[in-house]
């Protein structure tokens, strides 16, 4: 008995052996690296020893105040305006470059709103990271919930018992296992500012009432567009994780609800979307997942333009890591990436828990 | 005997209206693909002012094709992604099986603390961990048939090891032995069969279905490639094919041969998914019923 014991021991440690050690050596040792780099000051190739930093890397991407800025006034204290009528404000270099101020050098304005006559300026120490940080977010946020609805419809549509169905499933599911790198090149087609596939589209449909718009040149359509393109691509992966759920749920509910007389809609909240609970909770976690990784869209459609409007967290870890060979900076933004998608999935663990 | 009510008639017809102009948004920029590989440049361009860039008319020839081949080493990134893709597919079956097997079926100390650790690592985004990662790779030995050398840059293997174990394939492993009928193995132990007779007679015989799935989620994956291989191969040599579109950007864009050549890499995989569409799909959907 004992030598079986130990005869299992030894098979198990070899067995498991070369799985774990390779996701020991290439997944966990990697991300402690990354943590490890983050404090020091790192470069890819330098002529000068490594120093350990401390939260330096931190502090340089999170630092971000308000500062005030009170409108310019002449000697009656008159309030001085611009062309426009509006009230004109000091530079915020007066601030930036103030000897008394030491703390806000080296600062940049991020955005600013007026309340009254003063003008709130939030000035961050990166502010490239803190655009690629909101658009992140913001990508997250608006793609998560309508890409996982879109999915949901897609899978009751295919679910339906007509004849030839399969077809149609297997068209959605058709972008999913086109690289997102021929994807986004494609897409740039459509998206073109002077004969773009979509620009042609919307003028025929309003018979050329429709100014064409340079969908990905323009900072205020260029992240909603890489949004939809992402949509576009991801949904039929997701379509056919809500189809498994669905297939889950017996059918003798759906009798039972017919006898009781219940509509369409009824059936759908009372007996489909509770049998769709633990689907739910995987399709948003998996989205999420997806949803903060993204890269190769920018890389290849914008490169964080226009005017830094779609910069991303992925984007420029790897701009910074790779292309300026700063390995420290680029594995800060990694960990601060980590962070929230722990947090995230944390939190989503939380709120989708079972209720005993 | 079916019966013809007008209006049930019209509400399938809705259905299936409804169906078919989904699909055509699926379909269209793969369709517009296609058909501007065909095409001229000029022509390309101006084509995509009407539904004439859907359509194969105007001047067609494989001209875009024969060009493409003359301007990037075509066939040796195909060979590299298809080499690189099959090894990676093979080894990571083989050793991620192995170790749930071990997770499994075998007791030993440490068994909890692997797993867990294995599991864990299935909330890290590979984007997270790419540029320690590339430090990590650039030092590292190998002892190769040229003797021994540092730094793993500009190989296969650079694009090979680190992708062979993940969380998500020993999951789909384990979670699939769990379902195994044990009498079978505790029967063949009775027998004297050794553990990796087992392994390799009983149980891997039975893993059709997981094997199908962890090997296309790992082909989708792999033949997709780009990030990585983006920053750790510099020389043609070793390019993927994601990456060797690069080619087509240099100096200047011809757009026909771009569209050449997405055509090219991409219709293998189409076809290899609308023949293979049931398990695509059910390996898709296989992650998410047992998640």
């Amino acid at each position: 008995m004992n030598s079986n014991l130990k005869n299992t021991q030894l098979a198990g440690w070899l067995f498991a052996l070369p799985g774990t050690a390779l996701i020991f050596l290439f997944i966990v040792l990697p991300f402690l690296f990354a943590i490890g780099l983050s404090l020091t000051n790192q470069r890819l190739i330098s002529p000068n020893p490594t120093e350990f930093v401390g939260l330096d890397n931190y502090q340089r991407l999170l630092s971000v105040s308000i500062v005030t800025l009170s409108p310019t006034t002449d000697a009656q204290g008159q309030i001085l305006l611009d062309d426009n009528g509006q009230p004109k404000y000091p530079r915020l270099r007066s601030i930036t470059r103030n000897k008394a101020t030491p703390e806000y050098k080296g600062m940049r304005e991020w955005f600013r709103w007026h309340s009254g006559d003063q003008a709130k300026v939030v000035i961050a120490r990166d502010v490239v990271f803190m655009k690629a940080l909101t658009n992140t977010l913001l990508f997250v946020l608006f793609v998560a919930p309508i890409q996982a609805g879109l999915a949901l419809g897609l899978a009751l549509l295919v679910n339906q018992k007509l004849a030839g169905i399969n077809v149609f499933r297997t068209i959605y599911f058709m972008p999913v296992v086109v690289s997102i790198v021929v994807v986004s090149l494609l897409w740039r087609f459509i998206y073109d500012g002077n004969n773009g596939l979509l620009n042609s589209v919307l003028s025929s449909l309003t018979w050329g009432w429709f100014t064409p718009i340079d969908w990905l040149g323009k900072s205020e359509t260029a992240l909603g567009s890489i949004m939809a393109m992402s949509v576009w691509q991801g949904v039929g992966f997701h379509m056919v994780i809500w189809l498994s759920g669905l297939q889950t749920i017996s059918p003798t509910y759906y009798e039972a609800g017919d006898i009781e007389g219940a509509s369409r809609w009824q059936a759908f909240r009372y007996i489909t979307w509770p049998g769709l609970r633990h689907t739910a909770v995987l399709v948003l976690i998996v989205i999420t997942m997806q949803a903060f990784a993204l890269f190769a869209q920018i890389d290849v459609m914008t490169a964080g333009g226009p005017r830094d409007s779609t910069q991303t967290l992925v984007f420029q870890a790897v701009e910074r890591g790779y292309g300026k060979q700063d390995i420290s900076g680029g594995s800060t933004i990694s960990v601060v990436l980590f962070v929230i998608v722990l947090c995230i999935s944390i939190l989503q663990r939380y709120l989708t828990r079972e209720r005993t | 005997m079916r019966e013809f009510v007008p209006s049930a008639q019209l509400m399938l017809g809705t259905r299936y209206l409804v169906l078919v102009l989904i699909a055509v948004i699926f379909i269209f920029p793969l369709l517009f693909m296609a058909m501007s590989s065909l095409k001229p440049n000029l022509q390309l361009l101006t084509d995509t002012e009407s539904m004439r860039a859907f359509l194969p008319v105007g001047e067609l020839s494989f001209d875009n094709y024969k060009a493409a081949f003359s301007r990037a080493p075509i066939l040796t990134f195909v060979f590299n992604s298809l080499f690189v893709t099959a090894t990676t597919v093979i080894l990571t079956l083989l050793v991620c099986s192995l170790t749930a097997f071990s997770f499994v079926f075998l007791q030993w100390r440490g068994r909890e603390i692997a797993f867990s650790m294995i599991i864990a690592t299935m909330i890290v985004p590979f984007e997270t961990i790419a540029i320690p990662l590339l430090l990590m790779v650039s030092k590292l030995p190998w002892l190769g048939a040229e003797g021994f050398e540092l730094g793993w840059l500009n190989t296969y293997r650079v694009q090979i090891i680190p992708w062979i174990a993940d969380g998500l394939t020993v999951f789909l492993f384990v979670q699939y032995f769990k379902g195994l009928p044990h009498e079978f193995i505790e029967a063949s132990r009775v027998e004297g069969a050794s553990w990796w007779q087992i392994y390799r007679r009983v149980v891997m015989p039975l893993c059709g279905p997981v094997i199908a799935t962890a090997a296309i989620l790992k082909f989708l994956v792999m033949y997709n490639q780009y990030l990585w291989p983006l920053i750790v191969v510099q020389q043609e040599t070793y390019r993927p094919v994601m990456v060797g579109l690069q080619y087509f950007f240099q100096y200047n864009t011809a757009w026909g041969e771009v569209m050449a050549y997405l055509t090219m890499i991409t219709l293998p995989v189409l076809a290899f998914y609308l023949f293979l569409q049931k398990a695509f799909i059910a390996s898709i959907a296989s992650t998410g019923v047992k998640g």
